[in-house]
């Protein structure tokens, strides 16, 4: 583990950008099974949370036969305490289309999406001239490739993917069953390929420094930097682009106002990491790793010792309660029971021993929801009621 | 090529095509995996997890229905962990349920009640958190309790895929989820036909019938009272699956026995009517094609049945500038109802007023029908209640009756007689085939060109079934069929009339005459039929059916003596008579389409 | 025709006919009529030739997309965790207080609507709120009356 935080200006940095697609005008001479095979090599996985190895989904989209294909960013940001997708679109959006460019030159794809969340609408009017703009560039470079803003309406799973398919099809956004997954039957039932906003910026770094110059950042399976948004009991709260690989304990050093408990990793859906174990965690993809390591989105949103971690956690599952699609069982009805279960313990109409009844019941949802949404609750419900039982209860 | 690959279920090899879901591979190796949401008819939605097993290497279990197969794939449907988890997500459908199980409907006969009882799950183990709802009884065929609803969108789903109506919709999400309609409003006052398919398909009490035979009882208990009862052709092959039977077995005799057992006055037949729609819609069709062929007067065709009131419901809001093209025939419940205090009430010398008419059908859209306005040519209402045979058989518990011992009896007469072209009404392609028989004869004097008359061409679940007809050597009186090759088809299933109204809206149908039944497989697989319902039953109701019409010794509309004796008594003017015109004929009125 | 109709076909004209085009239409019909109402959903309905239902469980999926009406003004007061912290509660009072209306309300004069959402993508700067499309961070008590005046005065 390093023991370090490196902080890094990769995504949102200055670079000398007088020609503007430059690396995508390099990327248009490049065969694409090398810019596939650099992706792959530079180990980039995708920085929505989930983690997917970026080349790969590149690589299979490349390889399903399908007359049109899609390249889809998913910029539907709405895990509570994220916010790097905002910044990164309002500073960096040339990138994001760069990205964008490069992933549709590899595939074979005509058309993309922005998928831009209702919330940031505001948005819209700079970043049509951004799209406007790079249209010109990619006729110039010879990229038949036309970009739409889509908006949503404020619905937090739409994040998903196939959630956001459907959704940009006309349809409820509610998550598909997978497979079919859309590297091979995606929007219309068209290979696609759907990338975080910030996983787009990234591959564009890759093309543009080379796997070998990418991979000097970051740790073990975790390769390069990414953006993190802090908030909560913080006096800088903000966005940081910092390489992955940090101990939490370093970032509470770093971010915490000398009171920290609790940091909670990666949003709602993520998980809660009390003091006693900020030294053992590391921030990054698990695998390989002595102690914890937390994928994340991004979101850090720190705790101290005046916050009722009760209250946080009836916080989230009112979140998720809404926010669940609604469609498969134990997300829709778990959500309800989890938020009603802690508030019967918190008034004594259950007993605490209802809380290990709760916690079986978050295992049932992480192993039988339908998509990651639901899967995901019980990263933050067990995390909460494991660590601070006793704030559950009295 | 097919690709086959294998798979390891339990232990047990399997080799299936390349596609297969988990839960069908499972099904080959008779490995029962419980489901809800799944129905054989439906898409594959994946939604209530109940089916989920433990794939080798997964780190979350699979939804059995909505995973494919993988070659090499080693799959569990019966682990701790499984097990553990299934019962975990019925105990959460329970926890959103209106638990009152003692006084459901659908008793007994519950997906959702059936596997709590199975996985012995306790009510207790997570909060109640049912929502208070009001039932919506506000149509005359279906009753909405959203308490008792598991979102399984199988009624979405067949609303949608089936009958292609849309009228109940998923809205809203999360904690607020549900099924309903456009804004939330009153059945009635949707776009819905009220083919009933969403209660045959829904797994609990959430969609059900309204109910109506407490006041049958009460008529039949009041002296005053003349109470007649009239069975349509696809119950008779299909109540016995309620009460002791297989799927497939014929009831006739039963049943009739049970209803006199009842306390109906008189015990009559639907295929009675069956057979006289049969004249009336056959002269109507004749007369179409003279006035299209030889007197080239106005006139419309393709002409299409008007049996199904859902069917008539649906073409009135979907294609409401080609009503036209419907038979003027009423169903053979209202043919039935406006005779029965008619004709029936001066034969038996009852005041109509004191006749109840009762009808025991397959459908739910029969008891909307039954309310339509125009529907009391007697001057009183027609038919006093349009019951489903599901309720037949809850009356027939009720009486106390031990239907398997039942010694066979047979129908009343008048208006008890009927013949196999009646019988046949029952299956999709019956209409059709029975129409045909009597059609062809009048025209050239001969039977139907098939063997034992049985027109193959129509029978069988294909969604959209075509016939062509030609006719030589005609009688002297329809010379102008000479030669003319007549062109049918027959669709059921509203999806399937859809693709058949869409043709004739193009004036692109190649068609003279088409049937149209709301329900897959027809009146056997009828919205007020026995749960389940599924193409292995219907194809077994289907065979029934034919064998009924097969066993019969008048296969053929026209030549059932009562139909004689009918128009030689009372409709004297003939068939499309005067008198015809005013009890057996209606007309039909536009809707709206959104 | 009705104004409800002539905006959604001037919208169907825009973005097509195909189910695809069913949200920019929704989003569309909402900025316009500060709701989307059963007689724009039936005419969508038409439009597109799908159920009327089909329209209103789509539209009753997204938060930003109100079936009942709002007010020419819909402020969206975020109350996810961190600007929870951040004293949302004394936002929502002022609020309240200002517009006489509780969260979930409209105001007589159908300028205001104020309800609650979640998290915004402003943590680091709560609380937040929008008004309409507008973002508004930081809030304090005093920094609310001024927003809510100006508004006013719109």
């Amino acid at each position: 583990m390093k023991d370090r935080l490196k902080r890094v200006d990769v995504i949102l940095g200055n670079y000398n950008d007088s020609n503007k697609y430059k690396t995508l005008g390099l990327c248009m001479k490049r065969p694409n099974q090398q810019i596939i095979q650099d992706l792959l090599d530079s180990g980039l996985k995708g920085r929505g949370g989930a983690g997917f190895l970026t080349g790969l989904k590149w690589k299979f989209a490349a390889q399903a036969e399908g007359e049109e294909k899609y390249v889809i960013c998913n910029a539907d940001e709405g895990e509570p305490g994220t916010f790097k997708d905002r910044e990164i679109l309002t500073k960096v959006a040339r990138r994001v289309l760069g990205g964008m460019g490069i992933c549709a030159k590899v595939i074979g794809a005509k058309k993309g999406f922005i998928y831009l969340r209702g919330e940031y609408k505001y948005l819209v009017p700079q970043l049509q001239k951004e799209v406007d703009e790079f249209h010109v560039h990619a006729e110039i470079l010879g990229l038949d490739f036309n970009v739409e803003i889509f908006l949503g309406s404020g619905a937090y799973v739409c994040g998903e993917e196939t959630a956001l398919l459907n959704s940009l099809e006309g349809r409820r956004g509610e998550p598909r069953n997978k497979p079919p997954f859309p590297t091979n039957n995606g929007y219309n039932g068209c290979p696609t390929v759907i990338n975080n906003v910030e996983t787009l910026v990234s591959a564009l770094m890759v093309a543009k420094i080379g796997p070998e110059e990418f991979k000097k950042l970051g740790i073990q399976d975790s390769h390069g930097s990414k953006l993190f948004s802090v908030s909560g009991d913080t006096p800088r709260p903000g966005i940081y682009d910092i390489e992955f690989g940090m101990s939490l304990s370093d970032f509470v050093r770093e971010f915490g106002d000398g009171d920290t408990k609790a940091v909670q990793v990666g949003g709602a859906s993520g998980f809660c990491v009390p003091r006693k174990k900020f030294a053992s965690t590391t921030i990054g993809f698990p695998g390989g790793l002595s102690g914890d390591s937390l994928p994340t989105g991004g979101s850090m949103m720190l705790f101290n010792s005046t916050r009722s971690m009760y209250r946080v956690l009836e916080n989230y599952l009112d979140f998720f309660e809404e926010e669940s699609c609604g469609q498969c069982t134990p997300c829709r009805i778990g959500c309800q029971q989890l938020k009603e279960g802690i508030s019967a313990v918190k008034k004594g109409e259950r007993p605490p021993q209802y809380l290990e009844q709760l916690l079986k019941l978050s295992e049932t949802m992480k192993i039988t929801a339908k998509c990651g949404l639901g899967q995901s609750v019980a990263n933050s419900f067990s995390s909460i009621v494991i660590n601070f039982r006793e704030e559950m209860i009295y | 090529m097919e690709q086959i690959i294998s798979v390891k279920i339990n232990g047990i090899d399997v080799s299936v095509k390349k596609g297969t879901s988990i839960l069908e591979a499972a099904k080959k190796v008779n490995v029962r995996i419980p489901t809800l949401c799944y129905h054989e008819d439906l898409c594959i939605a994946g939604n209530c997890r109940v089916c989920v097993v433990e794939v080798d290497g997964y780190r979350n279990l699979v939804a059995s229905c909505a995973t494919p197969c993988e070659q090499g794939m080693i799959i569990k449907t019966n682990t701790p962990k499984v097990r553990t988890a299934r019962k975990d997500l019925i105990a959460l459908l329970v926890s959103e349920h209106n638990t009152q199980c003692t006084t459901c409907y659908r008793s007994t006969n519950c997906e959702l009640q059936d596997l709590a009882s199975e996985y012995n799950v306790d009510n207790d183990t997570y909060l109640n958190i049912c929502k208070k709802s009001e039932i919506d009884k506000s149509s005359w065929s279906i009753e909405k309790d959203d308490s008792k609803c598991v979102r399984c969108q199988r009624c979405v789903r067949t609303c949608a895929e089936l009958q292609h109506v849309n009228a109940v919709c998923v809205a809203h999400k999360g904690k607020d989820m549900k099924i309903t309609t456009f804004m939330e409003l009153p059945l009635n006052e949707v776009v819905c036909v009220n083919c009933g398919q969403c209660i045959t398909h829904c797994p609990t009490g959430a969609l059900t019938e309204r109910r109506y035979f407490d006041d049958i009882w009460e008529a039949i208990g009041d002296d005053t009272k003349h109470v007649v009862v009239n069975t349509a052709p696809s119950v008779r092959v299909a109540l016995g699956e309620m009460l002791g039977f297989e799927p497939g077995e014929i009831v006739t005799g039963k049943m009739a026995a049970a209803l006199k057992k009842i306390g109906f006055d008189s015990v009559l037949d639907t295929d009675f009517t069956a057979d006289l729609t049969i004249i009336e819609e056959g002269h109507e069709l004749l007369s179409r094609l003279r006035k299209a062929l030889q007197t080239k007067e106005e006139t419309t065709l393709p002409m299409i049945t008007s049996c199904s009131p859902g069917w008539v419901k649906f073409i009135e809001h979907m294609y409401p500038n080609h009503l036209e093209h419907l038979s003027t025939c009423k169903s053979p419940q209202q043919m039935f109802g406006a005779l029965s205090k008619t004709y029936y009430a001066e034969k038996i010398d009852v005041k109509p007023e004191d006749i109840v008419s009762v009808s025991i059908m397959p459908c739910a859209a029969k008891k909307y029908e039954a309310n339509r306005p125009e529907m009391n040519s007697s001057g009183f209402r027609d038919i006093d209640a349009g019951l489903t045979t599901r309720e037949l058989a809850h009356m027939i518990k009720q009486a106390g009756v031990e239907f398997t011992e039942l010694p066979n009896s047979s129908f009343d007469s008048i208006m008890g007689k009927s013949t196999g072209a009646g019988a046949i009404f029952g299956a999709s392609g019956g209409v059709m085939e029975a129409a045909l028989r009597t059609a062809y004869e009048i025209i050239t004097g001969r039977e139907v060109p098939f063997e034992k008359l049985n027109i193959t061409p129509v029978r069988g679940l294909e969604g959209i079934k075509e016939a062509d007809i030609k006719f030589e050597n005609v009688l002297p009186d329809w010379s102008f069929l000479e030669g003319v090759t007549l062109k049918v088809a027959v669709a059921h299933g509203l999806t399937n009339a859809r693709i058949i109204m869409d043709q004739i809206a193009e004036g692109k149908s190649p068609y003279h005459f088409i049937e149209i039944m709301a329900c897959p497989g027809g009146c056997i697989g009828g919205g007020g039929q026995p749960i389940p319902t599924n193409d292995e039953i219907r194809k077994k109701r289907m065979e029934a059916i034919y064998k009924e019409d097969e066993g019969l010794e008048l296969r053929k509309s026209h030549e059932n003596p009562e139909i004689a004796q009918l128009y030689n008594e009372y409709l004297t003017s003939g068939p499309l008579g005067h008198k015809s015109h005013k009890l057996l004929h209606t007309h039909y009125r536009k809707r709206n389409r959104y | 025709m009705s104004n409800t109709s002539m905006t959604v076909q001037s919208l169907v004209k825009k973005y097509g006919r195909e189910r695809s085009s069913l949200l920019p239409i929704l989003q569309g019909v909402y900025d316009n009529d500060h709701y989307v109402s059963d007689e724009a959903m039936v005419e969508i309905a038409k439009q597109l030739d799908i159920s009327s239902a089909e329209v209103y469980g789509k539209a009753t999926f997204y938060h930003f997309l109100d079936t009942v009406p709002r007010g020419e003004y819909v402020i969206r007061l975020c109350k996810t965790i961190v600007c929870e912290m951040k004293e949302k509660e004394a936002i929502v009072k002022t609020l309240e207080n200002l517009l006489k209306i509780k969260v979930g309300e409209t105001t007589l004069n159908r300028k205001f609507s104020l309800l609650y959402t979640n998290c915004l993508g402003w943590c680091h700067k709560g609380p937040a709120m929008l008004i309409n499309d507008e973002i508004y961070t930081e809030l304090t008590p005093e920094k609310v009356e001024k927003i809510i005046a100006e508004y006013r005065n719109r």
